[in-house]
């Protein structure tokens, strides 16, 4: 049927079209609360001056941003550093399209759906360490060099951790995991301890590498202002930098969604009742707001200790979470 | 080799135990009333001894106390004060007919103050003194004693 083969891509583009926008939308008013959310735990107010409570802030922030002029420095990569924060920003917005947001919402259901969020989100630190390598400078080279190693080793315990978590599910899609995990908040992932004693564990690590893997501080070595001025982003200016802005909060958004799609249940309600997109939204922005929470909390770590955590610790005990549940699952 | 288990574990426990007391403080934080004051809309209450730039007194007939003893000049370290006067007829004193402060150049020591035996200088309240010209800084004293006296009845 062709009429079929039509409707379904003007879906798609009509999906596209409004996960662009929620991603924008997601980036502004995370980079509010991200000025909010420590102005509250400093004692301090943050932006009020911008519209009714500072509303408007990000409105200004753009406006300033698509008003300076693009830079590109003398001995830069001129091509790669013109594609980087493109590359950045895309697969971010693709893994935003496999996400099942409710029952009835979702732009692309795969039946291997995690697996292909995970792939998407690695070419977004090809693009990060293109970025840095194409800028000609020291600081963004030495950035360029941490994200590989940082995003290495993080990308270890995050996937032992999810190939547990499809042990458990024998499922890679997501509409289906989140599916399993329907009743009440003893159904979900985190609690199941008929699968595993030790998924509380898990979803702790799943997190602990999400902020790494986003570069999020205290694990934004990328970034790191006070070693590497601005890192791989230094020789970034208006929108391009504006590109890697969004793409850090889209991949804190998709890396959000994929753990309450994950771990704490999806569009389900904790006791069982009226389940919808809400919930989703409602454990998606909690983790959002966790992520910042941590960051405002903790100094960043040196890269060291970053690597000394996630192979001392954070593999040996992913690894023994993996153990646990394949014994658990071949017992149960 | 059990004991370097022990330790490693109690390592992790110990770790993380800290950094959930860190996050717990940060939430209490949050939930406390900020001590920003929103600046141009309330402002705080100047302390009794505030030290702004100098102004000049004035006596009960309106004249500045100044006698032109050249004291506050002497004793300036940074050469910002320019006064001159004369004594006119009838007067026992002189009189000041320029008493000029370069605030461009004042450190705010107060020396002047200090050294003034006729009780005629004191410190001024004035804080919001933001200006795009130079020679706004060049401040006439008596002038601005007179400005003074115009507007208080």
């Amino acid at each position: 049927m062709p009429h079929d083969w039509l409707w379904e891509t003007v879906r798609l583009l009509l999906y596209l079209v409004g996960l662009i926008g929620f991603a924008a939308f997601n980036a502004a008013y995370l980079s509010l609360l991200e000025r909010k959310e420590p102005a509250w735990f400093q004692l301090r107010r943050g932006p009020t001056e911008a519209g009714p409570l500072g509303l408007l802030q990000p409105v200004a922030d753009g406006i300033k941003l698509l008003g300076k002029q693009l830079l590109v420095q003398g001995g830069a990569d001129v091509l790669l550093f013109k594609i980087a924060p493109v590359a950045v920003v895309i697969p971010s917005i693709m893994c935003l399209v496999l996400i099942p947001f409710s029952e009835t919402m979702g732009a692309r259901d795969i039946s291997l759906g995690l697996l292909a969020v995970y792939s998407f989100a690695a070419i977004n630190v090809l693009a990060t360490m293109l970025g840095g390598w194409a800028s000609h400078n020291k600081y963004s080279s030495i950035a360029a060099a941490r994200v590989v190693a940082q995003n290495i080793a993080y990308e270890i315990p995050l996937l032992l951790v999810i190939i547990a978590l499809v042990m458990v599910t024998h499922t890679f899609d997501l509409r289906e995991i989140v599916a399993q995990q329907a009743g009440g908040f003893w159904n979900w992932n985190v609690l199941r301890f008929g699968a595993s004693p030790l998924m509380p564990l898990a979803f702790l690590i799943y997190f602990i590498c999400m902020l790494a893997e986003a570069n999020r501080a205290p694990f934004d070595m990328v970034e790191a202002e006070s070693e590497l001025i601005a890192g791989a982003f230094t020789e970034y200016s208006g929108m391009g930098f504006g590109l890697f802005f969004i793409a850090e909060y889209v991949n804190v958004v998709v890396g959000s969604s994929i753990g309450a799609v994950l771990f704490l249940g999806g569009w389900h309600c904790p006791f069982g009742l009226l389940p919808g997109l809400h919930w989703f939204l409602i454990k998606l922005y909690l983790l959002c707001f966790a992520v910042i929470w941590v960051r405002w909390t903790f100094p960043r770590t040196q890269i060291y200790g970053l690597l000394n955590l996630s192979w001392k610790v954070l593999i040996p005990l992913a690894l023994a979470h993996l153990i646990v549940t394949a014994v658990t699952v071949k017992l149960v | 080799m059990k004991s370097d288990l022990r330790s490693y574990l109690k390592e992790i426990i110990g770790g993380s135990i800290s950094l959930l007391t860190g996050m717990w403080i940060t939430l209490r934080q949050s939930f406390r009333k900020p001590v920003t004051v929103s600046y141009p809309y309330r402002t705080l209450k100047l302390p009794e001894r505030f030290r702004g730039h100098i102004e000049l007194k004035a006596d009960e007939q309106g004249w500045a106390k100044c006698v032109v003893c050249m004291a506050c000049q002497k004793a300036c370290p940074s050469f910002c004060i320019k006064v001159n006067g004369y004594k006119p007829a009838g007067m026992p004193r002189k009189v000041a007919t320029i008493y000029i402060l370069d605030f461009t150049t004042c450190s705010l020591c107060g020396l002047c103050v200090e050294s003034c035996r006729f009780d005629a200088l004191m410190f001024s309240r004035e804080y919001n003194l933001a200006s795009f010209r130079k020679e706004d800084y060049v401040m006439d004293m008596l002038e601005r004693l007179r400005r003074r006296r115009i507007c208080r009845p």
